[in-house]
């Protein structure tokens, strides 16, 4: 088993060493052409043949490339800007222009060898992970709560093992939001899956969809056998597995096949952030009435469904069985649950950066909507209004965009996993979940129940709870776990030794036990109005 | 007495039951309390020691308080080690060759392991199981590796110290005097179950019907091997002695304060110098106040006892009541839960009825009373049960028949998990002749709310 899981590993560490370094694997080759029939007209009336003079021959070095071309992109715009030629500026990026270029004009065997480079990253990647994981069921001995060693492990103790994925997966994250020339060949490797399921171009956000995908299902499979005596985790796992592969992925990329607009139908406002943006709206309604339905659907799934579900399951229905955010927690966060921080600090700035986000959610949402409503009602589309007390929508939606939908959710809600535990972005920064959470502590059946009086103050249910919740301070009272941020994914329940741990849906009434007299204790319990009087 | 808000409350110890004692009479009081410990600075849970060593938590996961919960509800900490008590001048003197004066004294000191004399019982690398020291002393016999430990006494903490040992794949071998595991305590079919999970699951060399004789040294002057009283002789390099604990008194024992096994103690902890009181582990009763066991050294009853005495030292004098018995654990993979009394064997004019799963671990045995078919308690195994219906049906002296009707109500187990109610039922009837069909899961009756 031993000697499996070592090539296992070897494996999986090799694809992902040649995935890396792909970056500098690739040839790019520029001919005399090159530039001219990569961008477009405007940038090439303004820089075509700097960047032709400067392009010449073949690089594999795409940061040279980057180089180049920014240098030449920002001298000619801070040329344009000098002068105020303001028609002049280019507003693509050098980034996203030497993304194209890279793009374009890739040659030799990163092209013509797609499938086998696929099949050495990704494929030799989950063979190598699952020879790595499969074993588990041996290894880690008979089924049941195993987790010796977690913190004797450099992997999740926030070893050596555990800085070095941090600085991996930030290091991703920034590059995939903001340098994605840098990411080309990454995306050219999955070219072929783009071809099979849908046709067209690969982007690093299909880039992104797939390696999703496939974190979710390999780590899902090493959840479900970590879990395997435990039916809620087990069918709670495949679910956010399902919701990732139909709703997130598989749907978007072949609903537009069908002449139907791509949208993950499990998105729900406000984590679905752009949803009123002008051009989101725009395209919806250019699909008709199929368009109009997914736009009303949207509106249904937040106002109606999302608060409905809430009530009666929890917001668990929707954190840890069908979103991507929690999906990927559950998953690939799973070894680094217990790095949450339980201090009351932490609960302090929780509540308020949490509700922050809500409020410039919905004040983002609000901004947007007003102008999507302009531009829908407009006469005159050069001059629709696009600013609102003073504040323009642009600004305000690139600054949600930049500062939470990438910076938050991405770089440190995944990123810090191994740091900071894999519920950082669900816990502090999602808005949808401040909002279901709101729902949650004032109008909904779900409790975590705590068995009378059997908590014996082990600290297993705090240690593992993602969600950075001190669940013992409730349990050891003897009083119900009613909290905004639980997300229902119920390993507290399971790593409890004692069986003092159920999440149940149950009648209102009772559900929050605030001052409970505990179990057993008769004397105190036969003075307990005398006492209550003093 | 009543604390007056001058008054200093001093209690040495800082498990569960100081700890308890320590809140709930700040909850009620202003008075100045302190809590001495010399194991650790912090509370902590003692039933979660294992989990240290086998490295689900650090020792910080195991406090319940964060360090500033202390000075923000006002309860001093002195990490120190108390050497005498003088009784008439009410003052503690420690071994840093301080002193401190008290108005009520609460001894809550625990257990040590028992130690039964056997020869070669204090070598290195012999060792029991019930501090944080002892947690310490074991990272410490097995930093280097070991081949083969040996565990004597067979009860939790001996099943625990082998589960610890096993997730370092340090064999085990672990000597039981009885004939069964917990014999004094399980009943045997239940025994059973937990030695074929240790020993086909596990690999624990589990040898039943043996007793220790000496403990030898090698050259090292460590321990090397041990001999049973059968003439076997098993090399080793760790050897735990856990046949039970005993009160942590040795301290006391040539004082006026009276003891037996523990401080003794009446029915309102209070022991035989005035203003001193016992709780917890090292209290023992004179007459127990409800018939049970006069020393019951177990987490939940040192919880009670420390809540119950702070209303006593806060002006609300109670006794010490205890309710329905209701204890934990966990055996390996198995957990235990058991609510009412169940012996080892069935006591006059009871009955018993035992279900077992045919290929999981799970079973329940109950018991009830032959003639009146009273429900007087349950073990279970793998399958959850809910304690407050448990006591509740205790209490209302429900008969056999009622339970397995509402047993639905009672389950405990996470949602999505295969559920038993109707084979246990099903099992009864054919045995007894009866046609009990189990009724729908009902939250009225679970919580009681048609009452309201």
């Amino acid at each position: 088993m031993k000697i499996i899981q070592s090539i296992g590993m070897t494996l999986f560490l090799g694809a992902l060493v040649l995935f890396t370094s792909s970056t500098f694997l690739s040839k790019v080759e520029f001919t005399k052409n090159s530039v001219k029939e990569t961008v477009n007209e405007n940038v090439y009336k303004s820089i075509g043949s700097e960047l032709s003079d400067a392009l010449q021959g073949t690089f594999s070095n795409p940061i040279k490339i980057s180089g180049l071309v920014s240098d030449i992109y920002n001298k000619k715009n801070q040329k344009y800007k000098e002068a105020k030629e303001w028609d002049k500026v280019m507003y693509v990026g050098s980034g996203q222009l030497t993304y194209q270029l890279i793009k374009k004009n890739t040659v030799g065997w990163f092209v013509t060898s797609q499938g086998l480079l696929l099949f050495l990253t990704f494929g030799l990647g989950v063979i190598g992970a699952l020879m790595y994981i499969i074993p588990q069921v041996v290894t880690l001995g008979p089924a049941g709560i195993k987790n010796n060693h977690v913190y004797q492990n450099p992997s999740t103790n926030r070893g050596w093992i555990a800085w070095l994925v941090f600085v991996y997966l930030v290091g991703f994250y920034v590059l995939l939001y903001f340098n994605p020339q840098f990411l080309v060949s990454q995306i050219q490797i999955v070219e072929p899956i783009k071809e099979f399921i849908s046709g067209g171009e690969s982007s690093q956000w299909f880039l992104y969809g797939v390696l999703y995908c496939t974190v979710m299902t390999v780590m899902g499979i090493r959840m479900i056998i970590k879990y395997r005596h435990n039916n809620y985790q087990i069918v709670r796992t495949l679910s956010v597995i399902f919701f990732q592969l139909i709703f997130a992925f598989l749907l978007v990329e072949i609903l537009p096949l069908f002449n139907m607009p791509a949208v993950d139908l499990k998105n729900a406002w406000p984590l679905d952030y752009d949803f009123l943006f002008d051009w989101n709206v725009k395209q919806l309604f250019e699909y008709g009435n199929v368009g109009k339905f997914v736009f009303f659907w949207g509106i249904l799934l937040s106002v109606i469904i999302v608060p409905t579900l809430v009530y009666f399951y929890g917001k668990r229905w929707y954190c840890s069985w069908v979103c991507g955010c929690g999906g990927l927690a559950e998953t690939l966060g799973d070894p680094y649950r217990q790095h949450s921080d339980k201090s009351i600090k932490a609960w302090k700035f929780e509540r308020y950066i949490i509700h922050g986000v809500l409020v410039f959610a919905i004040v983002m949402t609000a901004w947007t909507g007003y102008h999507t409503y302009n531009v829908l009602n407009a006469s005159d589309s050069e001059n629709v209004k696009a600013s609102l007390l003073g504040i323009s929508v642009f600004d305000i939606r690139s600054w949600y965009g930049f500062l939470i939908g990438s910076i938050f959710s991405g770089v440190i809600g995944t990123g810090f996993y191994p740091i900071f535990g894999n519920r950082v972005w669900c816990r502090f920064g999602c808005p949808l979940a401040a909002y279901m959470g709101l729902v949650q502590r004032f109008k909904s059946r779900f409790r975590i129940t705590t068995n009378g009086a059997q908590c014996i103050s082990c600290g297993n249910c705090s240690t593992y709870c993602e969600q950075g919740i001190d669940v013992r301070a409730y349990a050891q009272k003897g009083q119900n776990i009613v909290r905004s941020s639980c997300v229902g994914c119920g390993v507290c329940a399971a790593v409890c030794p004692r069986g003092v741990l159920k999440l149940e849906n149950g009648p209102e009434e009772g559900r929050i036990n605030d001052d409970p007299i505990m179990i057993g204790n008769e004397g105190v319990k036969l003075n307990y109005t005398a006492i209550k009087a003093k | 007495m009543s604390a007056g808000s001058n008054d200093h409350i001093v209690i040495i110890g800082n498990g569960i039951s100081g700890v308890t004692l320590a809140r709930f009479v700040r909850k009620n009081s202003d008075c100045k309390i302190t809590i001495i410990s010399s194991e650790t600075e912090y509370f902590f849970s003692r039933t979660a020691l294992m989990y240290i060593y086998m490295g689900h938590m650090r020792l910080k996961d195991t406090q319940p308080y964060e360090n500033d919960f202390w000075e923000k509800n006002k309860i001093d900490l002195k990490f120190d080690h108390v050497t005498d008590i003088n009784f008439e001048n009410k003052q503690l003197n420690f071994e840093t060759s301080s002193s401190m004066k008290y108005d009520s004294l609460v001894l809550a000191v625990g257990s040590k392991p028992n130690k039964f004399g056997w020869p070669g019982q204090d070598l290195p690398g012999v060792q029991g199981l019930y501090s944080y020291k002892d947690l310490e002393l074991l990272e410490e016999n097995t930093k280097n590796g070991i081949n083969r430990s040996v565990i004597i006494g067979g009860g939790l903490i001996g099943i625990e110290l082998a589960e610890m040992l096993h997730t370092r794949n340090y064999p085990v071998t672990f000597l039981v005097r009885e004939g069964a595991f917990w014999g004094g305590v399980l009943p045997e079919p239940q025994a059973k179950m937990i030695e074929r999970h240790m020993t086909t699951d596990y690999h624990i060399d589990l040898q039943l019907n043996t007793e220790l004789a000496e403990i030898h040294a090698g050259s090292n002057g460590r321990v090397s091997k041990i001999t049973t009283k059968s003439g076997e002789k098993i090399d080793c390099q760790l050897v735990g002695l856990t046949a039970g604990v005993s009160p942590n008194i040795d301290f006391l024992k040539n004082t006026s304060l009276k003891t037996d096994k523990g401080i003794l103690v009446n029915e309102y902890l209070e022991t035989s110098i005035k203003d001193v009181y016992a709780i917890g582990d090292c209290a023992e009763f004179k007459e127990h106040p409800t018939g049970r066991r006069n020393l019951e050294q177990v987490w939940y009853t040192g919880k009670m006892m420390g809540e119950t005495l702070a209303y006593t030292l806060t002006g609300a004098k109670t006794a010490y009541k205890p309710g329905n018995w209701f204890n934990s654990a966990k055996f390996f993979d198995i957990e235990y839960q058991t609510y009412g009394w169940v012996f080892a064997k069935p006591q006059e004019n009871e009955s018993v009825f035992y279900w077992e799963h045919p290929t999981k671990y799970l079973s329940l045995y109950f018991v009830f009373n032959t003639k009146t078919h009273e429900f007087k308690g349950i073990n279970t195994f793998g399958i959850r049960l809910r304690h407050e219906l448990f006591d509740r049906w205790l209490t209302d002296k429900m008969s056999i028949e009622y339970v397995l009707e509402h047993l639905k109500d009672a389950n405990f187990d996470p949602e999505l998990y295969s559920q038993y109610e109707k084979q246990i039922v099903q099992q009864f009837n054919s045995e007894n002749n009866t046609s009990i069909k189990p009724k729908k899961k009902s939250w009225k009756r679970i919580f009681n709310l048609s009452q309201k």
